[in-house]
């Protein structure tokens, strides 16, 4: 465990040249001064996410901090403490780090497999020259997506989560002071592929975004309640394939909206652009919107 | 897995309150969950031991409080008892049951020594 910061094991992975971030390691704890110390300051704290060279910050790795036990009377405390208030406060200081820059997030959610990487890809085509956007990829494994993104063009950090089945606010936290993102940008957070962990961790984000995609079944959000009551806006992908499937677009929305009466719905495709217009439009009227909030106080 | 993640909070929390009250040792920690929250409790057991190994809460026991989910429903205008998060009104089967209790997810209280 990081005594600094208290946080697991995890690794974050960056493209130094491609992102345009400075190059330490959240977990480092190593200063990118270039003075030279006479002193030996080459020490790697070892502790921490795992920090790979292509950049990618790993949670898989690394040993609990130990403390001593020991013996003696018995008596109680009480506590009276959310379980989540660890990961709420840290959410509260990215929401407070991004709205400083004017940076308008969102926290992508899904199953696997539901085209959020492609969708990504092809939103942030669609937004070039009229808002810039970086991107933090959530994964078990592999940096395969970030490298997907920054095909685009985009910035883009992977984090990954070893065993964890989600971000949280904490990982996120260290995984936006690296990447940077510049001023009144969007920051997309594509979360890791699971329909059930992310909706319980707040990033830090304005919105969570569900994609679900038509070949999933129409029944999804009534199995996963959890997830569209959480998210602001769903975005029913792979619209595409319609004619080859039976999947009936009215009752899936209708199920959602049954869950979460003020989800928003978009249909779209990310391999035919299909609604993508309609999607692009909704961020920038949220990001807008979120930014003349923020301006009032 | 997310159960892990917040078993390491809930020991994280307690570890934290054991070192502010000067104690040695935490013997049992109580938390409360609700019925409706995502949260599976055998989980949580499960995976406490393994967490609180090489801390202060080293082979303290976990109790786990379930709390019964309630809503408010606007037809009937009282609060009924809710089974699941977005099931109908038991009283009058209508779908505008706001949740009011069953979510709670919450270190209550510990022992130490």
């Amino acid at each position: 465990m990081c005594s600094v910061c208290g946080c697991g094991e995890a690794e974050i992975v960056l493209d130094k040249d491609k992102a345009g971030a400075h190059a330490h390691g959240p977990h480092d704890h190593d200063h990118p001064h270039d003075h030279d110390h006479d002193h030996p300051h080459d020490h790697d704290h070892d502790h921490g996410p795992h920090h790979h060279d292509e950049g990618v910050i790993d949670y898989g790795q690394g040993a609990a901090g130990a403390h001593a036990p020991g013996v003696s009377q018995e008596r109680m405390v009480a506590i009276e403490r959310d379980i989540l208030s660890k990961n709420d406060a840290y959410a509260r200081d990215n929401r407070r780090a991004l709205a400083a820059k004017g940076v308008f997030a969102l926290n992508f959610v899904s199953s696997p497999g539901s085209g959020k990487t492609a969708l990504l890809a092809r939103t942030i085509e669609a937004l070039k020259g009229r808002l810039a956007v970086s991107v933090i990829e959530g994964d078990q494994q592999t940096s395969n997506d970030a490298e997907r993104i920054r095909a685009t063009g985009a910035p883009a950090i992977q984090i990954n989560t070893g065993k964890g089945c989600h971000l949280d606010a904490h990982m996120v936290g260290h995984a936006i002071e690296t990447l940077a993102p510049e001023p009144n940008s969007a920051l997309f957070i594509e979360n890791v592929g699971n329909l059930v962990c992310p909706a319980g961790f707040d990033l830090g984000e304005a919105h969570k975004v569900v994609v679900l995609s038509v070949t999933e079944g129409e029944d999804k959000p009534l199995k996963y309640p959890d997830m569209f009551v959480a998210a602001d806006l769903l975005l029913l992908n792979k619209s595409d394939l319609l004619p080859h499937l039976d999947f009936d677009v009215g009752l899936c929305l209708a199920n959602a909206l049954r869950i979460n009466p003020h989800l928003q719905t978009l249909v779209v495709s990310a391999k035919t652009g299909e609604g993508l217009a309609a999607f692009v439009a909704w961020i920038e009227a949220s990001a807008a919107r979120r930014a003349a909030a923020l301006a009032k106080g | 897995m997310h159960e892990m993640s917040l078993t390491e909070s809930i020991v994280d929390i307690a570890v934290e309150a054991a070192r502010k009250e000067g104690a040695e040792r935490v013997t049992r920690v109580v938390v409360d969950v609700g019925a409706l929250s995502h949260v599976e409790p055998e989980a949580l057991e499960f995976c406490f031991a393994a967490v609180a190994r090489g801390t202060l809460a080293e082979g303290a026991r976990l109790e786990i409080t379930r709390l019964p989910g309630a809503g408010w429903c606007p037809d009937c205008g009282k609060t009924v008892a809710l089974a699941e998060r977005f099931s109908a009104c038991p009283e009058c089967g209508g779908f505008r049951v706001q949740m009011t209790a069953g979510d709670e997810l919450k270190v209550r209280e510990m022992e130490i020594a």
